[in-house]
């Protein structure tokens, strides 16, 4: 039913050509190994010095979502249900509709605020505005983009081709897209850029009762954070409120509460620049762990290693053209010979 | 493209009207259908993808795996061509006609599950594209590629109608394209694995490596043997012919090399990022991972004897195990082992199936009408009749 061919001298010939091949192929990727090794790793970027952030104090959030409100009017966003009576906008978490929410940590009997066990805690969830994001990386298009002043990192709709790749992409689950309509675009926040020049900022920072979420230079919120970890839990401290860095005085007296001794956002992937303090783990109120080495710079230090300047593809090409060039011409030539031999 | 020294490739002939190709037509028609839902309704009408899974079977198995799964032609160019193995020669022909199909699909398929796909100009639009994204890679690859295949092809358009002059012009260049035709499939079956990285810790250390690149090329190699040995078969089958046994076995053995070299950098590379233990927990993403792996193991077992290599069907089911393994690779990867966080689950719609489903019946529609009509398989000396319809 099935034949074998016999080795014959013409198959031998042809191991020798098959040995020839590898040695030509094996030179070229050698070579286009060397050429590549001189592209240099893409470090994780760091914040611009003017970076624009948020500083969420999660110990001062009273969980009364006027950010949430704020944030859907800000951004002409419709309401989302999650009850039966749809009286009023009650999303249970980020959407292509929703760009910031507070969620809450609920442990046990629920009787403490900001208590790991039998307590509950507030976390804001909203773009972290990476210093180095997955999405701008991921994206084909450059729909997503980091301003190299403020850093914000924005989105536009008209360059967008809805891959999505945004959304797998984020460690925090941010970019999200709009599935029920056959022109959906990717939301997410874009720290209210658009309400700048009616000297605005952003809308969950203005509302917000108690300067639990304060804007303001990620430099200048750093220095807060820095300080408020530095306080005695218990203790009494002035807590800004609104705008950090400009504006009127909205400074009240309050109590201290007990920080996790970190502050999210300082080194996380490089460095982000909405940073957060909280009284609650942070893996706990669902602020992944994350390395000081953001994923973007691996996957383009990979991307550039191997196709930096189209060094290795044009010289694999190169190797393959000459190979190929000489074996599909011989092929024209054994045609004759070759095809008496192997009636079998 | 010249077969001269073997049976030079013919047409199959026959009915194309047969029960096969009604069903494969009726599952397009399906297909079609809802594909315009989609359009004129949103992903969320036909698909169950979400925010925590927005990469559904559409991308995940339609153009991840369906043009992994088309990695036939390109691995017989690389025998053939580059290494210069002509007796494997018949083989190219069907083997590319697979790919064309696959990739074309694969193309059209990522156009409807893109949510502004009108704009999918950008990817190629100077002012666009961004150089850092592995998507962009990816598909500026595959449809250079696509293009890069017809050509290849088109000498079997060109011969059944009778164009020798154009064909021959063609020929005297198309060194070009079957090099262009093996260095873009290596990139981006590459980068699919290299897409895996920007997620980060979503995905389980088993599958999150930079190694992905060559973990995914050297699969996809392995995956255009495994597929040829299947297609081979089926198509014997289907067709009443031979089993080019003569031509599969040692095939094979090139097969299990890079089979070996596969789990070689797979589990060394586990081992040297210290994740190997989580390969022994009782969780259901390290039976996954076993069953993938299983999947690669088996043809070694399968067919790991030249006797063994002559039988048509442990070369059959050494060629699903090693689809089996490829597919599982790439459905770890994105869906079963990427996790973005608690509340979310995926699995696919009725719909979303039938798409997935359609697609690979126009493809094996393609591949009948085609291998019926135009010079692809290997003609038949002894029993050239064409098959019963």
């Amino acid at each position: 039913m099935h034949t074998e061919v016999t080795t014959t001298p013409a198959d031998e010939n042809s191991r020798r050509k098959f040995l020839k091949g590898c040695v030509n192929a094996a030179g070229a990727a050698v070579t286009a190994g060397t050429v590549s090794s001189t592209v240099e790793a893409r470090d994780t970027y760091q914040r611009p010095p003017e970076a624009l952030g948020l500083l969420y104090d999660a110990t001062l959030c009273i969980g009364c979502k006027a950010c949430v409100a704020a944030c859907k009017r800000a951004n002409d966003n419709p309401a989302e249900f999650s009850t039966a009576d749809k009286l009023w906008d009650t999303p249970l978490d980020t959407s292509g509709y929703t760009f910031n929410i507070i969620k809450m940590y609920r442990s046990g009997t629920m009787s403490t605020k900001d208590d790991e066990s039998n307590g509950y805690a507030f976390m804001k969830t909203s773009c972290m505005h990476c210093a180095d994001p997955s999405c701008v990386s991921a994206c084909p298009v450059t729909a997503m983009t980091k301003d190299p002043r403020t850093g914000i990192v924005a989105y536009d709709p008209e360059a967008c081709v809805g891959c999505r790749y945004c959304v797998v992409a984020c460690p925090f689950g941010i970019p999200k897209y709009q599935y029920d309509s056959p022109t959906g675009k990717i939301g997410k926040c874009e720290l209210c850029r658009h309400r700048y020049q009616e000297g605005h900022y952003s809308a969950c920072a203005e509302v917000c009762p108690t300067g639990a979420t304060l804007y303001g230079r990620t430099s200048d919120l750093l220095i807060e954070a820095r300080r408020r970890l530095a306080l005695k839990p218990g203790s009494t401290t002035i807590y800004p409120r609104g705008n950090l860095s400009g504006g009127q005085d909205q400074s009240y007296e309050g109590y201290v509460g007990k920080y996790q001794q970190h502050i999210y956002g300082e080194t996380e992937y490089g460095g982000t620049q909405v940073l957060k303090l909280s009284a609650v783990d942070f893996e706990k109120v669902g602020m992944p762990y994350l390395a000081p080495k953001s994923s973007a710079s691996t996957s383009e230090t990979i991307q550039h290693t191997l196709y930096g300047g189209l060094l290795m593809p044009f010289a694999v090409l190169g190797a393959m053209t000459y190979v190929a060039r000489r074996n599909v011409h011989h092929e024209d030539d054994a045609s004759a010979q070759e095809a008496g031999k192997e009636s079998s | 493209m010249n077969a001269q020294p073997h049976a030079a490739p013919a047409p199959v002939g026959g009915s194309l009207f047969n029960a096969t190709t009604l069903v494969c037509g009726v599952l397009i028609a399906v297909m079609v259908t809802i594909i315009l839902v989609r359009l004129f309704f949103g992903l969320a009408s036909t698909t169950n993808v979400n925010d925590g899974y927005s990469w559904g079977i559409w991308v995940v198995v339609d153009v991840f795996i369906g043009s992994a799964l088309a990695c036939g032609g390109f691995c017989m160019a690389l025998l053939v061509y580059i290494f210069n193995k002509g007796k494997y020669h018949p083989l190219v022909r069907p083997a590319l006609l697979g790919s064309l199909f696959g990739y074309t699909l694969a193309g059209a398929a990522i156009t409807f599950d893109l949510g502004r796909w009108w704009n999918f100009w950008h990817i190629f639009w100077p002012g666009y594209f961004n150089v850092n994204s592995v998507m962009f890679e990816v598909a500026a690859c595959i449809t250079l590629y696509i293009i890069v295949m017809w050509i290849e092809f088109s000498p079997v358009f060109l011969e059944k109608m009778g164009l020798r002059d154009a064909r021959r012009k063609l020929e005297k260049v198309l060194f070009l394209f079957i090099a262009l035709g093996v260095v873009l499939p290596m990139m981006h079956q590459a980068s699919l694995g290299t897409m895996l990285v920007v997620m980060g810790g979503q995905v389980h250390p088993l599958w999150q490596t930079p190694m992905q690149p060559l973990i995914y090329l050297l699969s996809a190699i392995t995956l255009g043997y495994g597929v040829i040995l299947f297609e081979s078969c089926v198509a014997a089958s289907a067709y009443r012919r031979q089993i080019e046994v003569s031509m599969l076995n040692p095939m094979a053995r090139v097969m299990l090399g890079i089979i070996a070299v596969f789990l070689l950098v797979r589990f060394t590379d586990i081992a040297v990022r210290g994740v190997l233990g989580e390969a022994f927990q009782p969780t259901y993403i390290a039976l996954t991972f076993w069953i993938e792996n299983a999947c690669l193991i088996a043809p070694l077992l399968l067919i790991g004897t030249v006797a063994a290599r002559r039988n048509p069907a442990r070369l059959f089911l050494a060629g699903i195990a090693v689809m089996l393994g490829g597919i599982l690779l790439r459905l770890n990867g994105f869906l079963i082992a990427f996790d973005t966080g608690p509340g979310w689950s995926y699995f696919p719609s009725v719909p979303e199936l039938l798409v997935t489903i359609g697609i690979f019946a126009a493809e094996i529609l393609g591949y009948i009408i085609i291998t019926r009509r135009f010079p692809v398989l290997p003609r038949e000396e002894t029993y050239a009749l064409p098959a019963r319809s």
